[in-house]
């Protein structure tokens, strides 16, 4: 084995971190339906926390049955009475508008999203709040174009929405929901993931002050059980759902006695697959963007690593050395890597499959840094000489935890990784074209990434096969999930 | 003396083959009289778990043959059903339906058939694209087929099954059809027309049997991708989309109007879009 650079010296970064003082935040959140922020109808809360340190940000209104009703009542009047007489133009300058006033706050934004998601501010500054703005941009466009994206067809809205988003991307989602539902003539049920209620209640403050008309996007919050509400809601015409796949399994069992539409966006077990004639320096980067990139709370995360035999030794060096410099700590400090595990239960699980990936015989790494005290935190870890049939291959994490094992021959290199229930990513390394043309169509996922990896676009179709969900979100087969046509 | 007729064993197309069932059971296919037209094999879960096979089996073969040659096998398809429709027009008519309504049946077919052997090499150019990202990438989108697909053809007319098969197939999937209980005799001499077209084996797999026999082992199968369905029973639709989400199955239900126009839609719906990304630099 070569030998090993040595990282224990004092070359230490000084703190940068960025400041909260511009950040303006309630002690209290309430609901916000019809246009109003009111109280919930059962006056429960629940405290929403900074997962970084574990203290309380924020109370939030917990939506009760009571609640949902109201709010999908205000959606399917706005949706008969006012959204529905807007022209597309209209529609679609209401929706750019929000684009514009996220652009303003948007480091507001970021500073919310790190605070409370405990993602660094680096990716929540440069790619979370910036991707969510497109997003509204890119869909108010399309708004009063809709008849040129379905020749021959007369494409209309649907209804009532039902949105229901994970806390891994919280102000990126509820956009990605929003924004095609809007621009193709429906209004919104929005419910964000319990751990995360904040950027969507300063959205909901942008929307207000955008004066879309009340009701055409209402903002609840709450767990499973306020979740369950909305999907069962007779007035809800579809469900957009992203989350684990044994929560969208569960979506598609409650309405199958109804006509709503669903789209599911699941989970993953994305394979990076390096061959020999790899860009070794620049694959190794693209790994570890793909298993660190925001504590690998990513369902399209590239959490199993595929080998191939001949670089194994000098490669796998090559990815130690790399995660030995990875910063993990304070989210909100801009030389961050790594911040902090969403939740408890979302670090209990990681612990749980830590355990298990050893206990079946993996041989497990994590580096050498430092963790804060107080707080959830997960260092980098590295499993070595795992098997196919291993929990930890076949089951997703959802954190910053990189299965790898080796292959020889192509096709070996083809058969494991589509040999998992799921099929939403996957990444190639290789210089070599007609390879990556090979692989883009042997691989069953719905994004390939071809010496690249975790790369977003409002106008790029994402969404899985097999049990990573159905429908696509962004581009213009985005557009499909909020039309009847 | 009357020279006496022989008649046709109706047996299951499974991997392009033409087994009897495994369970030996069959079902009495009657005409309007009451007189017995034949005995049809009443298919199995084992059988319907055989025909998955045979299609996850032929599944790389057929989507990776080029548009172009699909287009070609379901021409044949075609030909061979045009120089056997008076096969057809009796095997209908013996049902008790007309010659006039059976003519129209089988030319119908025939022209469906032609209309999808050209959408074969041309649905792609309609729904992929070359998206406009805002980093240095070329991501372009395409259409894969989404693999095993079943098809449960309840509804009123012999050829209504082969409405569904050929959009199915003509995405590059492979499928099993369940053939509906009132024409399996139409379906099982379709097959003999699937056999002798370059049909790839396991591509079509056609079972006949008990009606609510198979759709739910079908929507509870493991390697079952997609289920394209025909129906106006509401609550068989339910139970399937329950089942399905045992594996997230897409259910796409397809309406009698729906299935009587001339589209790609269903082509397209039983389509996945797969999204591609490469840096672009020097």
């Amino acid at each position: 084995m070569p030998k090993s650079i040595k990282f224990k010296t004092n070359w230490d970064y000084s703190p940068a971190p960025e400041s909260t003082s511009h950040i303006r935040l309630k002690k209290k959140y309430e609901l916000f339906i019809n246009g109003k922020f009111i109280l919930p109808i059962e006056n429960k809360y629940f405290e929403t926390i900074n997962p970084a340190n574990e203290e309380v940000i924020a109370e939030v209104a917990l939506a009760s049955k009571k609640d949902i009703d109201k709010a999908v009542q205000s959606a399917k009047n706005a949706y008969e009475k006012v959204w529905s007489k807007i022209s597309p133009q209209e529609k679609g300058k209401y929706i750019f508008r929000i684009a514009r006033m996220i652009q303003e706050r948007a480091r507001e934004f970021a500073v919310v999203e790190s605070l409370n998601g405990g993602k660094p501010i680096r990716e929540s500054r440069d790619i979370d709040i910036p991707l969510a703005a497109n997003h509204f941009f890119y869909y108010a466009g399309w708004a009063d174009k809709l008849k040129y994206a379905f020749p021959n067809k007369s494409p209309k809205s649907i209804g009532v929405c039902g949105q229901i988003i994970p806390w891994n991307f919280p102000l990126l989602m509820a956009a990605w929901k929003i924004a095609p539902a809007l621009a193709c003539g429906n209004t919104v049920v929005l419910k964000p993931a319990e751990t995360t209620p904040l950027t969507a209640m300063l959205l909901a403050e942008i929307i207000q002050e955008s004066e879309l008309p009340d009701g055409v996007v209402n903002i609840v919050n709450g767990g499973g059980e306020t979740g369950a509400e909305i999907v069962k809601h007779k007035n809800v015409d579809k469900i957009a759902f992203t989350g684990s796949t044994e929560v969208g399994k569960i979506i598609q069992t409650i309405i199958a006695d109804t006509n709503k539409k669903l789209t599911l966006e699941l989970g993953g077990k994305a394979a990076q697959i390096v061959f020999d004639d790899a860009p070794i320096d620049q694959a190794v980067e693209g790994i570890i963007n793909g298993i660190f990139f925001n504590q690998g709370h990513v369902c399209c995360a590239g959490s199993r690593l595929y080998v191939q035999e001949s670089i194994y030794e000098i490669f796998i060096r090559k990815l130690i050395d790399r995660m030995e410099t990875l910063i993990v700590g304070n989210p909100l400090d801009k030389n961050t890597d790594i911040g902090a595990i969403n939740s408890k239960p979302q670090l209990d699980k990681i612990n749980y499959y830590l355990k298990i990936g050893q206990t079946e015989g993996a041989e497990i790494f994590q580096t050498n840094c430092a963790i804060p005290k107080k707080g959830y935190w997960c260092k980098p870890t590295l499993f070595l000489h795992t098997s196919q049939s291993h929990r930890i291959i076949q089951e997703e994490i959802f954190g910053p935890v990189l299965a790898v094992q080796t292959f020889r021959t192509i096709d070996e290199a083809i058969e494991k990784a589509n040999n998992t229930p799921y099929g939403l990513s996957a990444g190639i390394w290789t210089d070599k074209g007609s390879k990556i043309f090979h692989l883009a169509k042997k691989l069953r996922a719905g994004v390939i990434w071809a010496n690249t990896f975790n790369k977003f676009d409002p106008s790029s179709p994402f969404g899985g096969y097999k049990e990573s969900g159905f429908g696509r979100e962004g581009g213009i087969h985005g557009l499909t999930s909020y039309l009847n046509l | 003396m009357k020279r006496l007729e022989v008649l046709k064993t109706y047996k299951l197309f499974i991997n392009g083959e033409f087994p009897r069932t495994e369970s030996g059971r069959y079902l009495q296919l009657k005409n309007k009289s009451g007189k017995l037209i034949a005995n049809i094999s009443s298919a199995s879960r084992k059988d319907f778990r055989n025909s998955v096979v045979a299609a996850r089996n032929a599944f790389d073969n057929w989507s990776n043959r080029t548009p172009f040659n699909r287009g070609q096998i379901i021409y044949r398809i075609a030909e061979m059903l045009e120089g056997r429709k008076s096969q057809f027009v009796e095997e209908i008519m013996s049902l008790g339906i007309s010659k006039h309504t059976a003519l129209k049946e089988i030319d119908n077919a025939i022209d469906f058939t032609i209309y999808i052997a050209g959408w074969c090499d041309k649905y792609q150019q309609i729904i992929s694209s070359v998206n406009p990202v805002s980093t240095s990438h070329f991501n372009f989108s395409f259409a894969e087929p989404m693999g095993v697909v079943g098809i449960i053809s309840d509804n009123n007319s012999p050829f209504g099954f082969l409405r569904l098969m050929l959009s199915v197939i003509a995405g590059g999937n492979c499928a099993i059809v369940v053939a509906n209980e009132k024409y399996p005799n139409v379906a099982i001499s379709f097959s003999e027309v699937l056999q002798t077209s370059d049909l790839p084996k396991g591509v079509v797999n056609i079972l006949t049997a008990k009606k609510n026999e198979l759709p739910q082992h079908i929507a509870t199968h493991l390697d079952v991708n997609a289920i394209v369905i025909a129906t106006n029973n509401d609550k068989e639709l339910s139970e399937i989309k329950r089942s399905s989400s045992v594996n997230v199955k897409r259910v796409i239900s397809v309406s009698e109007t729906e299935l009587n126009i001339l589209s790609p839609d269903l082509i397209l719906s039983t389509q996945e879009i797969k999204t591609t990304w490469h840096p672009i630099g020097i």
